[in-house]
């Protein structure tokens, strides 16, 4: 359950990748601006849902949080239990950094590139155990093995190779590998975009124990709405960079207010042919923009079924139309 | 409307090291003119192979088709030359691939890879083919499509070049189109767009096309039939109104339940499938979903049965079959 205390509250994040230029030494000649100005906060235990289109920068706002990418602009206020204190993790520096990194985990997106060929997947599980001297020897084992169950894996798996499992498996060790140093937050990377909807279930059954057994935090990154709603207590909406939208699930699915958040929506079909039969849809019209050169103004409105002139002009800001507490509803749009 | 094609006991194998893969084995179904047909199921079922089959384009060696029948227009696919099988390929017969950059060429212009169709099927010259060419990139949403058109693969976004894939596989008026979905390119928006220019396109010129996808959702929405597939065959082929309404294999019906709904009040817990897909190398004798099937699991003694004998597809309904031997809907075995 969502406990009234921040965990982390992030604030005007950017991160912008240089595009250069040149043979002899490089020139820089245009930002990606992949994640641009976003802020929002989540509570611990609560798991805050970021979905979006393909590139519009959710890895990315993962791992500036996660401070594996250096913002550009913003700061990532974390709650420290042993200091009892908030930090800025952007400021965090060497031993300090390090001893944060076994608090904050990523379950990465690609279950078949995110692991080691090499190494097994006892070894693999295993590593922050070691990176932050959690165990040894004989309770190193005990508590691989105690991981490997935790996941639902035989702890006898930890001799092989990953080559050897199927990807729900490798997902699950990328989850066990991310428990193993006892974490506060975890951003889980689209956890189940790979694998079979049949195995889809069983994984997002076993997120959600881990986070009641373990007390977790989670940002939930994927691009299919229903899951994320059933996952999610707060939803969070980005387009190009940008955040358009952030509400509870029930008023996000029930009353969203940014045209980008509807049609998304009314993107998503439902499995029963006789409601598609009669459903309205928004299909938006043209691609998504290059964030190397955004549109002016609100990022949408090169694809907005409502923009008014304002829109190609002035960045529209990101404002509570919704009540207190879970209740806020944060929007972006001009016409809200 | 006419039968188009009608697929008997199709059995395509890949001869590999470890094994033979039987990755479509005994499917059988038909398609009508103009009918949308969804294919589902997860991933390494056979679907990709199964179309790819219809096409004679699965990779030799490993693979290959080794029994059945394809009698599309009146004819056996399997039965005629590699050269009259060019013939109707892309023109009678078209495939959109799962991998939009992989079957566009790098090295050519749009413009090129379009009007190479036309200039061979449709007799055209290269001024007309051109003209054409900007036509269908316009037909399917292309913005500036007569600046677009001498554009590389690489200047267009993923959605656009699935775009591409649709105009070429429109551009000869095929009578099948075979659309194998990206599974994980495409956004939600974009596959919306994507769909919608497929489903319009293919009325308005009657075209009969099999979606393949993973999402049950599409189905919904666009197929009038559905086969699901299962470790290489179809395990259940209904309507698709008939089988959302009376889903009648544990599979599809797990599949169904497992899946979150923007449409449905929110579940505390989801009910997956248990278990992994099969391997296809060592499939067990039986029906190939015993080890996850519920019923099953629940009612071993009365089913030795689904561990001795492959189910056959039983009529369970108009239109409607389901290769189990359960009977979901009394709880009888049949015989
Ligand atoms: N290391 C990098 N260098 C340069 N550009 C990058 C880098 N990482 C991401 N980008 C760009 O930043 C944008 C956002 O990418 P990001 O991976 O965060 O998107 P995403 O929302 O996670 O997409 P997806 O749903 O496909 O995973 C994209 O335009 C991408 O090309
Ligand atoms: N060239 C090949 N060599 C060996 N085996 C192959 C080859 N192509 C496909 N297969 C096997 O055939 C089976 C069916 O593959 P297919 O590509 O049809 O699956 P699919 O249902 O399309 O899956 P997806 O949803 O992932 O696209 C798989 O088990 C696959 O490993
Ligand atoms: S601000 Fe304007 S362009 Fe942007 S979403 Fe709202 S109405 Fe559309
Ligand atoms: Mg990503
Ligand atoms: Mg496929």
């Amino acid at each position: 359950m969502a406990e009234e205390r921040i965990l982390l509250d992030v604030k005007e994040l950017s991160m912008y990748f240089p595009v250069t230029k040149g043979v002899i030494f490089e020139r820089k000649v245009a930002d990606i601006k992949a994640v641009d100005h976003i802020s929002f906060y989540i509570r611990k235990g609560e798991t805050l849902g970021l979905v979006g289109e393909s590139g519009c920068g959710k890895t990315t706002a993962g791992r500036s949080i996660l401070q594996l990418y250096k913002p550009t602009t913003g700061s990532v206020t974390f709650w420290d239990d042993d200091r009892g204190e908030y930090v800025d993790l952007v400021t965090l520096k060497g031993e300090a950094m390090r001893k944060m990194r076994r608090k904050i985990q990523i379950i990465f997106q690609d279950p078949y590139g995110s692991l080691n060929p090499r190494m097994s997947c006892g070894a693999i599980v295993g590593e922050p155990l070691k990176i932050h001297n959690l165990a040894k020897g004989k309770e190193y084992q005990e508590r691989v093995e105690e991981l490997l169950t935790i996941v639902g894996l035989h702890p006898y798996f930890a001799s092989r190779y990953p080559h050897e499992f199927s990807g729900g498996q490798r997902q699950r060790i990328g989850i066990a590998r991310a428990l193993a140093s006892n974490p506060q937050f975890i951003v889980c990377d689209e956890p189940i975009s790979a694998l079979d909807v049949s195995i889809q279930a069983q994984i997002i059954n076993l997120l959600e124990e881990l986070q009641g057994r373990f007390g977790l935090t989670y940002l939930f990154i994927a691009h299919d709405l229903a899951v994320v709603r059933h996952i999610s207590d707060r939803i969070a909406v980005m387009y190009l960079g940008r955040l358009a939208e952030i509400a509870n699930r029930e008023e996000l699915y029930e009353n969203p207010l940014h045209p980008y958040t509807k049609a998304l929506l009314s993107a998503v079909p439902i499995p029963d042919p006789v409601i598609e039969a009669t459903r309205e849809r928004i299909i938006l019209q043209g691609d998504v923009p290059s964030p190397m050169n955004p549109p002016s103004g609100c990022v949408f409105h090169t694809r907005c079924p409502i923009a008014i002139d304002e829109c190609k002009v002035t960045i529209p800001a990101l404002r509570n139309l919704g009540g207190e507490g879970i209740n806020e509803h944060w929007v972006a749009c001009h016409r809200a | 409307m006419g039968t188009l094609l009608e697929v008997k006991a199709l059995r395509t194998h890949f001869f590999t090291q470890e094994g033979v893969v039987k990755a479509v084995d005994g499917v059988s179904y038909d398609l009508q003119e103009g009918e949308i047909l969804g294919l589902v199921g997860e991933s390494g079922c056979g679907k990709s192979v199964s179309a790819l089959s219809l096409m004679r384009l699965v990779q030799d060696p490993p693979g290959r088709i080794v029994g059945g029948q394809i009698m599309f227009e009146g004819r056996d696919l399997l039965g005629i030359s590699e050269d009259e099988m060019r013939a109707i390929r892309g023109n009678r017969m078209a495939m959109i691939f799962q991998e939009p950059m992989t079957s566009l060429n790098p090295v050519l212009t749009i413009n090129r890879q379009l009007s190479e169709a036309l200039e061979l099927h449709m007799k055209m010259d290269k001024n007309a083919a051109r003209r054409r060419s900007v036509e269908l990139l316009d037909m399917v949403g292309i913005p500036e499509a007569s600046r677009r058109i001498d554009d590389y693969p690489h200047q267009f976004s993923g959605g656009m070049r699935q775009r591409v894939m649709i105009a070429m596989g429109m551009s000869c008026n095929p009578k099948l189109l075979l659309a194998d979905e990206p599974t994980t390119a495409l956004d939600v928006t974009i596959q919306a767009q994507v769909l919608e220019i497929v489903k319009k396109l293919t009325s308005e010129m009657g075209t009969a096309v099999i979606i393949i996808t993973h999402n049950l959702g599409v189905v919904a929405r666009y197929a009038d039939r559905v086969n699901v597939m299962y470790a290489g065959r179809i395990i259940e082929r209904a309507t698709a109104r008939g089988l959302y309404a009376e889903p009648s294999h544990p599979y599809t019906i797990g599949l169904l339940n497992s899946v979150p709904r923007l449409d449905e009040a929110l579940k505390e817990k989801l009910d997956p499938i248990e278990g992994l897909p099969p391997d296809l190398v060592n499939l067990p004798q039986g029906c190939p979903f015993v080890p996850r099937c519920k019923f099953y699991r629940e009612n071993k003694d009365k089913l030795q049965k689904c561990v001795e004998t492959y189910p056959p597809l039983f009529m369970v309904g108009k239109d409607h079959m389901a290769a189990c031997w359960v009977n979901v809907q009394t709880g009888g075995v049949r015989e």
